[in-house]
């Protein structure tokens, strides 16, 4: 008998939007929990499966390569089914669709949720409540239920309203003025969505916790992730260093949070420009001496890295704009590979900044079989990243391509909801089964 | 009662992600046994320091990592170490380490050693680059792990050098990628009786999915296009990040509901003007160059409080640019107990912040504060059954290394 996944069994209902529950979700796909994704042909999220359900070319064009980014740059019949940051993370779940602001449409969810383990949303707080999913609603559905809530600043207090993507939470919790460059206005960052995947990874965790809980006292219960709070774990450092001694600190631009020299970014030898996005830098980061020592004799020992300023950190600490120049003026005439083989063989870490495209060419990665393969709605295959882990006895398997709006309609409303033909019927003439939006939807 | 106090993990982490991963399980009420070599967890040493001063007592980043947990020093290159180790084995449901590859194996204290000691827990392996590939002993850092397997690279301004997280940001990512896995392997084990060798990479839980790496992989298998670094203001109606009267707030993508942000200004006449609402003409530069002027000018003339709770009445998105002090004065995350008290026998009593999110039952606690250096390693071992005379011995090889 094959060992059993560590989800296989539980099925989750996805009400999310945008990333942070999606990712959640996604891990949970990962680890054999059954995903459904009830979707609305007639309302589009935005930023789930896209901008827009069909984008005019103006606005692909004016998007990230994340959001516009569609197979040959065309977005095609079915654009909901290929956006690049929806496909990245709708592998292993299922999509049915419905309308959830009709009396059936909740009935059918209110079924769905009968026969389901955890309801997992993201929505800003009000969304659920306004079609009138609360967990009350839920526990009357099913008494064991987890129902997971990620609101950006939590269910209370005043800023439960807020709207709010992960880059405006991370900036109330203090990390877009401590971040980017320290000799640059803090307008010059680019946003960030580091905490999207914080509380995604966790959101996964806190759901596996709830249904250890479950088993062993058969409770279910409501789980409230307030996404600006759980990210603050990542601000640690600035967060103690102002409880403990009322020190604000600031941007360090890409220097070493512990204080080790030297600790940056370094132009290699490029094939192009920073606009045609072919330029290569080299992360160094020296955290000892005796690591420092290391990569002076990778430099060949040069006379300038002789220089008894630099023998200890204080001293680096001391002069590292010089150092700096320095390390810059060698990396300039490498390649980014070769500092990265040449450093590491001596115990320094360094690697290339990869830009994305650039991963599909790494060595490591393909010895470890990390990219996967994986089909979209129009029969073409794709790389796609692969997991976040490896277990031997129960390995995390990409059993279903991103997922087509309305592909398992057939299988929720008949196999998982034994849904009768005559109701069948009178769903489908009322629009709830579609694999299409409604041409209404822009 | 919490969710996990019927779980007992031997943590063989250090520095940030393990430890940070564990800490999870520790919050939730597993009993976590912090194994630390003599000298302790290198988290010791590494700062923000009470009152600046290097002392492996007084890391706020250790406080921080290792609340809930109980710490046992053993010296794994002695026998009574690893006898020690093998009976904390026996006792528990999941085992973690992040040392480099091979290195618990030299010690004799590797896959095999534990599931010789006991065959029902996993082991959760975490690594820079996994345990296999042609990187397996290359080393890894914030920087580097942000750089190589993250989004750096489209991070900062165009003309200029990437620009990497806070702090050590990354390695946190990494570690809360790391804790739905220890409860994977938990859950696995339960269900099927056995345990199981699991290999994390900490550059794969970047590559995999940390920041949309995952999103600009793909889309440039779709179509080419790769992803341009460039500071995110000024790009719509409004994008990105604007100087205000006392700061800074953060608009990315509040552009795409025109209706609340006209709501917003107050439909100010300036705004009125039909090129704003056209869908074509509002992306034109000299269309969105006057109209981010006129927002300049109404954001400069506001705090980042005013902007934001204008903002907020409009449901438009928008964040302010906190500073520490502003987030630990801030009466929203006051009032909603985000900050709790722990008492430490050197540091005193620290503010920090408290769950990391609330659940209604079997949920977070602090329990106790992160261990003294080996405070617990005689209790644990006694709890283990380990005899009088073994105990003294691991004691003595602790302290003499």
């Amino acid at each position: 008998m094959s060992p059993v996944k560590p989800l296989e069994g539980i099925r989750v209902v996805d009400l999310c939007v945008v990333w942070a529950g999606p990712f959640a979700t996604m891990l949970m796909g990962d680890l054999g929990a059954e995903i459904i994704k009830p979707e609305n042909p007639f309302v589009f999220q935005p930023m789930t499966r896209g901008a827009m359900a069909r984008p005019p070319e103006f606005v692909l064009r004016a998007a990230t390569a994340w959001g516009g980014g569609y197979p040959g740059n065309v977005p095609g019949d079915h654009p909901w089914n290929y956006n690049p940051t929806f496909v990245s993370l709708y592998r292993n779940k299922k999509s049915f669709t419905v309308d959830l602001r009709r009396p059936e449409g909740m009935d059918i969810l209110r079924r769905l949720v009968a026969v389901s383990d955890v309801v997992y949303e993201n929505n800003a707080t009000g969304t659920m409540e306004k079609l009138g999913i609360t967990y009350e609603w839920l526990k009357e559905a099913n008494p064991g239920i987890i129902y997971v809530r990620v609101p950006a600043y939590g269910n209370t207090g005043p800023y439960r309203t807020a709207r709010a993507l992960g880059v405006h939470l991370e900036a109330v919790m203090g990390h877009s003025l401590l971040r980017g460059y320290d000799d640059a206005d803090a307008s010059m960052n680019t946003a960030i969505f580091s905490g999207d995947y914080l509380a995604g990874a966790q959101g996964a965790f806190a759901v596996m916790t709830a249904l250890w809980h479950r088993q062993r006292t058969g409770h279910g219960q409501l789980i409230e992730i307030g996404q600006a709070e759980n990210a603050s774990a990542m601000f640690t450092q600035a967060i103690m260093d102002y409880t403990l001694n009322g020190r604000v600190q600031e941007a360090i631009g890409n220097r070493d949070a512990f204080g080790n020299f030297p600790c940056g970014v370094y132009p290699a030898k490029s094939p192009g420009t920073s606009a045609s996005m072919e330029d290569h830098w080299v992360a160094i980061h020296v955290e000892s001496d005796e690591q420092w020592q290391a990569m002076v004799r990778v430099l060949g020992s040069p006379a300038w890295a002789l220089d008894p300023r630099f023998a200890t950190n204080g001293g680096r600490a001391a002069h590292f704009r010089e150092l700096d120049a320095h390390i810059a003026a060698w990396t300039a005439e490498r390649e980014d590979y070769d500092v990265m083989h040449a450093l590491q063989q001596a115990g320094v870490a360094a690697a290339p900044v990869l830009e994305a495209s650039r991963m599909f060419d790494d060595p490591h990665l393909r010895s470890r079989g990390f990219l996967r393969s994986q089909r979209v709605e129009n029969g073409n295959s794709y790389e796609f990243v692969g997991p976040l882990w490896k277990f031997p006895d129960t390995p995390v398997e990409f059993y279903q391509g991103p997922v087509a709006f309305g592909e398992h309609n057939d299988y929720v409303y008949r196999e998982v909801l034994k849904v009768g033909d005559d109701e069948l019927s009178a769903l489908r003439a009322g629009g709830h089964i579609a694999t299409e939006f409604d041409p209404s939807v822009p | 009662m919490q969710a996990l106090d019927n779980v007992t993990v031997l943590d063989l982490t250090h520095h940030v992600a393990g430890p940070y991963a564990t800490r999870l399980m520790a919050d939730f009420g597993a009993d976590v046994i912090k194994v630390e070599r003599p000298g302790g967890d290198v988290a010791r040493r590494l700062g923000p320091f009470q009152g600046d001063e290097p002392h492996i007592e007084k890391s706020g980043l250790f406080l921080s990592l290792n609340n809930n947990k109980r710490s046992v020093v053993l010296d794994l290159r002695t026998a009574p170490g690893r006898e020690a180790l093998a009976a904390l084995a026996r006792k528990a449901d999941l085992v973690v380490e992040n040392f480099s590859p091979g290195t618990l194996d030299r010690l004799g204290v590797g896959w095999e050693f534990f599931q010789e000691h006991n065959a029902r827990a996993s082991l959760v392996s975490v690594s820079n680059f996994g345990s296999t590939g042609p990187y397996r002993d290359y080393r890894l850092t914030e920087l580097v792990l942000y750089g190589f397997a993250g989004e750096m690279y489209s991070m900062g301004m165009t003309d200029r050098e990437p620009t990497k997280m806070a702090g050590t940001a990354a390695l946190f990512e990494s570690g809360a990628a790391v804790a739905p896995a220890l409860m994977a392997a938990l859950m696995a084990s339960a269900r099927n009786g056995k345990g199981q060798h699991v290999d994390v990479s900490l550059a794969e839980t970047h590559f995999g999915g940390v920041d949309r790496r995952h999103a600009t992989a793909i889309a440039y298998q779709f179509s080419g296009r790769k992803t341009l670094r460039a500071a995110g203001a000024g790009g719509g109606m409004p994008q990105g990040i604007y100087p205000c009267a006392d700061g800074y707030v953060d608009f990315t993508n509040a552009g795409l509901r025109p209706d609340r942000v006209d709501d917003m200004l107050g439909s100010p006449e300036w705004a009125q003007d039909p090129r704003y609402t056209d869908p074509q003409l509002r992306l034109q530069p000299d269309v969105l160059e006057e109209w981010n002027a006129n927002f300049l000018m109404w954001c400069l003339e506001r705090t980042k409080r005013e902007v934001w709770t204008e903002a907020r009445r409009a449901k438009v998105m928008c964040g302010p640019l906190f500073t520490m002090q502003d987030l630990f004065k801030d009466e929203h995350f006051r009032g909603r107990g985000f900050w709790t008290k722990v008492g430490h026998p050197v540091m005193g009593e620290i503010e920090i912040p408290g769950r990391p999110f609330i659940m209604q039952e079997g949920g977070w606690a602090l329990r106790r504060p992160a261990p003294l250096l080996g405070q617990h390693t005689e209790e644990v071992l006694r709890e283990a059954g380990l005899s009088t005379e073994t105990i003294a011995a691991v004691l003595a090889a602790g302290v003499a290394r």
